[in-house]
């Protein structure tokens, strides 16, 4: 138990997407001009991870990596079909976020009216896919374990999103220089709030 | 499919081209554009995530940035002539079946030659699948032009982001370690009197801080690229 709560901190603070791996960049400077809409945006990206991300575990053990097609039978032992994994990763990762929309918008016309709109960018974002190739490369033991680090890492991606939101709109008032406007000033701010994130970064858990 | 299409289409092309030569104005614009106006990266915000990742060493940035040129000019020309087939629905799944077909080819050529670029890279080689750069330029120009020039639009915006991925990588390693490609540049004498390398450069906050830089220099020679609001 106590290793899942460490992997769940660690996926939100020391692991974070935008901080320590700049994924999801696209959306997050294109969607954090006012809170309300980046946290549409951030809910959707944890829904989306948290589903992804197990999913795209199971394939992985069980159809792509070598050896993985043992299950069918001891002659397809060999196989090793882990050069597809990019193209497995992303048909699921689109697949499911269209699978997710339908049923939201049939079971819960509110909340697809709050995420509607940004479940089709979600797609094209790269912590979701970014969140599916680290679950390959850190080897994990079982779904439990990748279900935790998705759903850690869309948190993490929600606050960073709503925190920069946060400070995006009360800069609007200040004098900022010209050329540093919009664009500028929040790839600087960006980069003061992951310094602060870097505190966590000697926490060993 | 693509390579019936590919056979028939050269003639379409050329037909078309015999009015227009092959670096006419208009189509070196499409080359030059992106290097200033159009930034991917500093105008259009495009394709950022991996521009900020992989930039602490020089050679991950240059191995990264022929990675893009491929793929983008390799996807852009295939759905350039697929464009009459694609239907409007499921555009986006095509488009990114084409790109991830690409980038593995990539990813294969990448681990068969150079084997400790590829793992230093690890998944943002992958990530090029979801750069937006690679679906916005698809999405906003291969689908409506022709072959050749989606071909030079591709390779313009890759050139273009390469540009600042080199531009970053450059700054960082040259004050990180004091090395470029690995060599050691800042003389031994600066280090005795006292120079020291900045190691915060290394660490990915600055990679933020040096675009941001890069931005505002670049609004301030343009001014017209300056934001309202």
């Amino acid at each position: 138990m106590l290793e899942y709560a460490n992997l769940f901190i660690k996926s939100i603070f020391i692991e974070n997407m935008i901080f320590a791996y700049f994924l999801g960049m696209c959306s997050y400077l294109a969607v954090s001009k006012t809170v309300k809409t980046a946290v549409g945006l951030g809910f959707a990206v944890i829904f989306v991870l948290t589903i992804t991300v197990p999913l795209n575990f199971l394939i992985d053990q069980y159809v792509l990596q070598p050896g993985a097609l043992k299950w069918i039978g001891p002659q397809y032992a060999e196989i090793n079909l882990s050069f597809l994994s990019f193209i497995m990763f992303i048909a699921v990762i689109a697949s499911m976020v269209q699978l997710v929309e339908m049923i939201v918008e049939k079971f819960s016309p509110a909340l697809y009216g709050a995420l509607g709109i940004f479940l089709p960018l979600i797609a094209v974002n790269c912590a979701i896919l970014g969140g599916s190739l680290f679950m390959q490369i850190k080897d994990f033991s079982g779904i439990t374990e990748s279900a935790i680090y998705g759903f850690g890492s869309g948190i993490g991606w929600l606050l960073a999103i709503v925190g920069v939101a946060a400070i995006r709109e009360k800069i609007a008032y200040s004098n900022v220089p010209a050329p540093l406007r919009g664009l500028g000033i929040t790839f600087i701010i960006t980069g003061l709030m992951a310094i602060g994130f870097m505190s966590f970064m000697g926490i060993d858990l | 499919m693509i390579k019936n299409k590919k056979n028939n289409n050269p003639l379409i092309l050329f037909l078309s081209k015999t009015s227009e030569p092959l670096f006419s104005k208009k189509n070196k614009a499409l080359l030059s554009d992106p290097m200033d106006d159009n930034n991917p990266i500093t105008v259009q915000v495009l394709g950022v995530c991996s521009a900020l990742a992989i930039t602490v060493q020089l050679k991950a940035a240059i191995v990264m940035t022929v990675s893009v040129i491929a793929v983008m000019a390799a996807s852009n020309v295939i759905v350039s002539l697929l464009r009459d087939l694609i239907p409007n629905r499921i555009r986006i799944i095509v488009q990114l079946v084409v790109v991830a077909s690409m980038v593995i080819l990539v990813d294969q050529v990448l681990r068969a030659y150079a084997y400790d670029v590829s793992k230093e890279l690890s998944i943002f080689i992958g990530l090029i699948i979801t750069n937006c750069i690679v679906m916005g330029r698809l999405e906003a120009f291969a689908l409506g032009n022709g072959v050749w020039r989606s071909f030079l639009d591709g390779v313009g915006n890759a050139a273009a982001y390469g540009f600042i991925l080199i531009l970053v990588a450059f700054v960082r390693e040259l004050f990180g370690s004091g090395n470029l490609l690995g060599y050691q540049i800042i003389p031994d004498s600066f280090y005795e009197m006292g120079y020291e390398n900045n190691g915060f450069m290394l660490l990915s906050p600055m990679a933020l801080i040096i675009v941001g830089v890069i931005i505002w220099i670049q609004r301030s020679r343009n001014r017209k690229l300056i934001e309202k609001g």
